[in-house]
C-alpha cells in the first residue's frame, strides 16, 4: 500500500508532464491499432477463405480465360464435389467512386459459399431472372439496394448499359464476412457477348471447385492442372486462401509501409517515455539517496521507478485501447475503403504487450541509475 | 583492590584513512584518524571546507566506505558489512539529519516521519501512535498533514529530526543542521537536538563550521586537511 501510494504520488508529481506523456502513449497506442486493423482489413479476404475450396485460373494471368467446358471435366476428377466458375465484370454504378465488386457466376455457385445466407425466396426469384442480380448485405445497405430495384450497371470491360434487378439480398454468417459484393448470372453475360463478340463467348475468368476434405487439396490441384497440361488453355489451380493471397500480395510493399510505421510509433513513444523516466530519476536523485540512507534497497527503488512507468503507460495505454474500436468505427464510416474494418483481439493482446514493454523497457536505465547512486554522491547534488 | 573495567565507547574509530580519485589522481581526505565518541556525547565536527568533517561523518553513518582503518559502532565493525547488511544496520542504528533536510516532497509531515518505519515490523496502529509521539515531541502536531513545501525551513528541520529519531537509533549524524535556516530557527533546532542529548541520553555526531551551533555540542572535534587537530 505504502509503495503504490509513493508510485502514484511520483507519477503525478509533473502533472503537465505526465499528463503530455500520457497522451503521447494514448494516441501512439491508437495510432498502432489503427494501423494494425488496416492490415488485418487488407487480409480480411484471405482470412475468411476455405480450406476446402480451390480456385483454378488460367496458368499465363488472371486476365486469360478459361473455357467453361473445362467446368464438366473437373467435376468428373475424385474428390471434387462442386464445380462453379464466374467471371469478373468490372462495371460501374452510376459514377466510377461507386466502384464494387461485380461478378458473373454459374447458377450454382451460391452452393459453394455457405457463409452467405441467401433465402430460398430470394434463390428462386434469382434463379427465375435472368437479369436478376443477388447484391450482399453490406452493399445493399450502402446504396439502399432493396428487392425489386432496378440496378442499372455501365460495362468497363463489357461495354454497354447493362440492366439488372436486385432479386436477392444474402447475409454473412457473421460479422467477418464481406457482403459487399454483386452477382448476376453467367449465362446472361455469355449471351450478351456472344451477340456481339462470338468468339469471346463460352469463357470465364475462374473455376471454384468444392473439395471432399482438405487433405486432398494438394492431390486435386495436381490433377486438374494435369488435365489441362499442354492445352491451349492451361491452368493454375490453388487454394482459395492463395488466391486471395496473391490478391493482397500486390499490395505487399504498401502493406509492409504500414506494419512497419506502426512499430515506429511504439519506438518514438518507448523514447519518449523513457526520456520522461529518465528526467524524473535525474530530478529524484538526491531523493533516492536519501531513502538509500535511510535503509530502503535498490530493489525498492527500482520497484518506485518501475512502477510509475506502468502506471502511466496502463493510463496511456488503456485510453489507446478503449479508444481504438470506437475509432475504428469512426474511420469505417468515413473512410469506407474496408467492408470489414474491426479490431481483432489479436491487436488488442498486442496493444497490451507493447504497453507494458514500453514501461518496461523505458524504466530500465533510470531504475538501474538510481539503484545504484552512491549515497554520499547523491546527497552531494542538493544545495 | 581491582580497577574499573574500562567503558567501550559507541563508536571507536583507529587509524581510520579515506581517500578519493579525482581524474586519475588519488586525493587523500582522511588520514590515520583515531577517535571514541562515548555513549550519550554530543560531539561536533568542525573543520574549515575540504577538512574532512564531512567525510568522517558519513563514515561514522555508514554511507560511506574508509580505505583502511577500524570502525566500530555500539561495538560492530560496520566497515564489514556488505552493502545490504550496511542498509539494514543504518535503518536500525542511525538517524540522519541533513542541512537541506532531505524531506521526500510527496508525503507529508507524518509520512515522512513515518518513512523509517515503513522498514521495521511495526504494525500500522503502532507507527501511527509513535509517528504522534515524535512529532509532538518537536511541536509538529498541528502541522502533521502538511506537505514540506507548505512548512517553513524551521519546521521542515524538525520534522527531518523527528525522522531521525523516530526509529530510536543508536546515534543520530547531523550534517550542518542549521547551515541551511535563519538565527531564530537555527537556535530553535539546537535547542532541540541538545533536548534531545539530555533528556533523551541520544548520542549526536554533528557537523558544522558554525562556532555558535558548535556551542551547543558538548566535545568539539576539530579537523583540518583530514587529521584531528590535537587539543
Amino acid at each position: 500500500m505504502f509503495i503504490l501510494n509513493l508510485i502514484f504520488r511520483n507519477a503525478f508529481r509533473h502533472r503537465l508532464r505526465t499528463l503530455l506523456t500520457v497522451v503521447g502513449l494514448m494516441i501512439a497506442v491508437l495510432a498502432f491499432g489503427l494501423l494494425r486493423t488496416v492490415v488485418d482489413a487488407w487480409y480480411a479476404g484471405a482470412a475468411a477463405s476455405s480450406s476446402t475450396r480451390l480456385v483454378t485460373r488460367s496458368a499465363i494471368s488472371l486476365t486469360f480465360f478459361l473455357p467453361v467446358s473445362y467446368g464438366s471435366r473437373i467435376r468428373g476428377l475424385e474428390g471434387v464435389k462442386t464445380v462453379a466458375w464466374s467471371n469478373w465484370f468490372g462495371g460501374v454504378y452510376q459514377e466510377p467512386k461507386n466502384f464494387f465488386p461485380q461478378f458473373a457466376v454459374s447458377e450454382n455457385y451460391m452452393d459453394l459459399y455457405p457463409e452467405f445466407i441467401l433465402s430460398d425466396e430470394d434463390r428462386q426469384a434469382w434463379l427465375r431472372d435472368r437479369k436478376g442480380v443477388l447484391v450482399g448485405r453490406q452493399l445493399a445497405d450502402q446504396f439502399g439496394f432493396k428487392v425489386g430495384d432496378a440496378l442499372p450497371i455501365r460495362g468497363t470491360i463489357y461495354a454497354g448499359n447493362w440492366e439488372f434487378t436486385v432479386r436477392g439480398i444474402f447475409d454473412g454468417i457473421d460479422d467477418t464476412k464481406v457482403t459487399r459484393q454483386m452477382m448476376f448470372h453467367w449465362s446472361y453475360l455469355d449471351e450478351t457477348v456472344r451477340k456481339v463478340s462470338p468468339r469471346r463467348a463460352g469463357y470465364t475468368g475462374v473455376y471454384v471447385i468444392g473439395i471432399d476434405s482438405m487433405d486432398n487439396a494438394a492431390v486435386i490441384s495436381r490433377n486438374v492442372d494435369a488435365l489441362f497440361a499442354n492445352s491451349l488453355a492451361e491452368t493454375l489451380n490453388e487454394t482459395e486462401q492463395a488466391f486471395q493471397l496473391g490478391f493482397v500480395a500486390m499490395s505487399d510493399q504498401i502493406i509492409a509501409a504500414i506494419r512497419i510505421v506502426s512499430y515506429v510509433v511504439i519506438l518514438i513513444i518507448m523514447a519518449v517515455m523513457a526520456n520522461t523516466m529518465a528526467m524524473s530519476a535525474r530530478e529524484r536523485n538526491a531523493e533516492y539517496a536519501t531513502m538509500k540512507a535511510l535503509g530502503f534497497g535498490p530493489g525498492f527503488l527500482a520497484l518506485l521507478i518501475f512502477g510509475e512507468s506502468l502506471l502511466i503507460a496502463i493510463i496511456g495505454g488503456g485510453l489507446g485501447i478503449a479508444l481504438t474500436a470506437p475509432a475504428a468505427e469512426a474511420f469505417k464510416s468515413v473512410a469506407g475503403i474496408f467492408p470489414i474494418f474491426s479490431v481483432s483481439n489479436d491487436t488488442i493482446v498486442i496493444q497490451v504487450a507493447c504497453s507494458l514493454g514500453v514501461a518496461l523497457i523505458a524504466a530500465v536505465v533510470p531504475a538501474i541509475r538510481a539503484s545504484r547512486v552512491k549515497i554520499v554522491d547523491g546527497l552531494r547534488a542538493i544545495g | 583492590m581491582s580497577s574499573p573495567a574500562p567503558i567501550t565507547p559507541l563508536v571507536e574509530i583507529r587509524h581510520l584513512a579515506k581517500s578519493y580519485r579525482r581524474g586519475g589522481q588519488v586525493v587523500p581526505v582522511l588520514s590515520d584518524i583515531t577517535l571514541d565518541i562515548q555513549s550519550g556525547d554530543f560531539t561536533a565536527l568542525m573543520g574549515p571546507s575540504g577538512s574532512g568533517k564531512s567525510t568522517l561523518l558519513n563514515l561514522i553513518a555508514g554511507i560511506d566506505k574508509p580505505d583502511s582503518g577500524v570502525l566500530r559502532v555500539g561495538g560492530v565493525d560496520i566497515t564489514g558489512l556488505d552493502e545490504s547488511a550496511l542498509a539494514d544496520w543504518r535503518a536500525a542504528n542511525v538517524g540522519f539529519i541533513f542541512q537541506f533536510y532531505n524531506l521526500m516532497p510527496v508525503l507529508t509531515a507524518f509520512e515522512n516521519v513515518e518513512l523509517p518505519l515503513m522498514l521495521t515490523s511495526l504494525s500500522r496502529a503502532e507507527r501511527k501512535a509513535r509517528v504522534e509521539l515524535t512529532l509532538a515531541a518537536v511541536t509538529l502536531s498541528d502541522r502533521m498533514d502538511h506537505y514540506p513545501n507548505e512548512l517553513s525551513g524551521g519546521q521542515q528541520q524538525r520534522v527531518a529530526i523527528a525522522r531521525a529519531i523516530v526509529t530510536d537509533p543508536l546515534i543520530i549524524v547531523a550534517d550542518e543542521p542549521t547551515g541551511d535556516l535563519d538565527r531564530v530557527a537555527a537556535a530553535d533546532v539546537l535547542s532541540m537536538l541538545q533536548r534531545l542529548n539530555s533528556e533523551l541520553g541520544k548520542t549526536i555526531i554533528m557537523v558544522t563550521h558554525d562556532a555558535t551551533a558548535a556551542g551547543a555540542a558538548k566535545k568539539l572535534v576539530h579537523l583540518d586537511k583530514g587529521e584531528i587537530l590535537a587539543g
